[in-house]
C-alpha cells in the first residue's frame, strides 16, 4: 500500500440524518443480503453495499449477525 | 525576523489539559473554532450584564443604607421600568441566541460525504479502534486496542493519565466520520480541541462528523462513568498529513495482521 489510499467510505445516507446509526448500519447490511439473494452470491454489484456496512457496523455486530443468519434466527428481513 | 518567528510561533498549541488552565484547549476544528467565537460571543454579553447589575446593587446600597436615608419609600408600580426590564433581555437573549442555534445547526450539518469512518469501540477498561474502509471481507479490518500507558512506564515529557499506545491516527484535513459505541457499559468518547463529545451507548452508534484542520496530537478522557478504571480510559488522536496517513496505516496493519 505504497501509493495513495483511496479515501472512500460510506457516503451520508438523507434516510438517516441524525446522530444516531444504528439504523443505517443494520439497513445497509440486510440491503447487501437481500442483493445477493436477488443477483447471487458472485455478483459484484453487491460489493458496494458489503464496502458500506463494513465501514459502518462493529465487526462484532457483523459476526453475530452471521452467525444468526447461519442459524436462521436473524431478526431482519432479509 | 525569521529567528524571531521560529521562536515564538513554534510554540505548541494547547491540545491536551494543562495545569491550571482557564481557558478553552486550542481549536483544531471548525466545530471547536465555533464554540470558542460562541464563548467570546455570550462572554461579552455576560460582562455587560455583569457590571450592570453590579452598578444598580452597589448604588442601592450606597444611596439606601438606612444611616443616610431612614425612611424607605414604597414603590409598588413603574410601567416604563417594567416594560424597559423585559424589553432588554429579550434582546439581548436573541443576541445570545442567533448565534448560538446558528452553530448548533450548523454542527449537523453534513455537507460533504465523509472520506474515512473509523469506530472507535469503548470497554471497560481501553478504547478498540476499527478501520475497516478497506476489507474485502468481513474479517481483515484494521482492528487495534488503545490502553493507557500506565504512569511506571512514562517516559519524560508525556503525560500522566493521557498518554496510550496506540493512538488512533487520521489524516488532516479530511472530513471523518466517527462511529461512537460502547461493548459494555455507557462510556464517552471526548476530544475537547476538537469539540468533540459524544456518549458511546451499547447497542447505539453515534456518528459525529469532524474535520481536523491542523496536523498534531489531541488528547482527550473518558467523560461518562464506566466503573473503577474510568478516570484512566484516555483517547489520543494524531493527525498526520494525508499523504503520510497510507503508509501510517499500513505500518500499523502489519503487526497486527501478524497477530490476528
Amino acid at each position: 500500500m505504497e501509493d495513495e489510499i483511496e479515501l472512500k467510505t460510506a457516503p451520508a445516507d438523507f434516510r438517516f440524518p441524525t446522530t444516531n446509526q444504528t439504523r443505517h448500519c443494520f439497513t445497509r447490511y440486510i440491503e447487501f443480503h437481500r442483493c445477493t439473494t436477488a443477483k447471487g452470491e458472485e455478483s459484484n454489484d453487491c460489493e458496494r453495499f458489503a464496502k458500506y456496512y463494513r465501514a459502518l457496523c462493529p465487526g462484532e455486530w457483523v459476526d453475530k449477525w452471521n452467525e444468526q443468519r447461519e442459524s436462521g434466527t436473524f431478526p431482519g428481513p432479509l | 525576523m525569521i529567528v524571531l518567528k521560529w521562536l515564538f510561533l513554534t510554540i505548541s498549541p494547547c491540545d491536551a489539559a494543562e495545569p491550571w488552565q482557564l481557558g478553552s484547549q486550542d481549536a483544531a476544528t471548525p466545530i471547536m473554532q465555533g464554540i470558542i467565537d460562541l464563548h467570546h460571543d455570550i462572554f461579552f454579553f455576560l460582562i455587560l450584564i455583569l457590571v450592570f447589575v453590579l452598578w444598580i446593587l452597589v448604588r442601592a446600597l450606597w444611596h439606601f443604607h438606612y444611616k443616610k436615608n431612614a425612611i424607605p419609600q414604597r414603590i409598588v408600580h413603574g410601567t416604563t421600568i417594567e416594560i424597559l426590564r423585559t424589553i432588554f433581555p429579550s434582546i439581548i437573549s436573541m443576541f445570545i441566541a442567533i448565534p448560538s442555534f446558528a452553530l448548533l445547526y450548523s454542527m449537523d450539518e453534513v455537507v460533504v460525504d465523509p472520506a474515512i469512518t473509523i469506530k472507535a469501540i469503548g470497554h471497560q477498561w481501553y478504547r478498540t479502534y476499527e478501520y475497516s474502509d478497506y476489507n474485502s471481507s468481513d474479517e481483515q479490518s484494521l482492528t487495534f486496542d488503545s490502553y493507557m500507558i500506565p504512569e511506571e512506564d512514562l517516559e519524560l515529557g508525556q503525560s500522566r493519565l493521557l498518554e496510550v499506545d496506540n493512538r488512533v491516527v487520521v489524516p488532516a484535513k479530511t472530513h471523518l466520520r466517527i462511529i461512537v459505541t460502547s461493548a459494555d457499559v455507557p462510556h464517552s468518547w471526548a476530544v475537547p480541541s476538537s469539540g468533540v463529545k459524544c456518549d458511546a451507548v451499547p447497542g447505539r452508534l453515534n456518528q459525529i462528523s469532524i474535520l481536523v484542520q491542523r496536523e498534531g496530537v489531541y488528547y482527550g478522557q473518558c467523560s461518562e462513568i464506566c466503573g473503577t478504571n474510568h478516570a484512566f480510559t484516555p483517547i489520543v488522536v494524531e493527525a498526520v498529513p494525508r499523504k503520510d496517513y497510507g503508509s501510517r496505516v499500513s505500518n500499523q496493519l502489519i503487526p497486527q495482521t501478524g497477530e490476528a
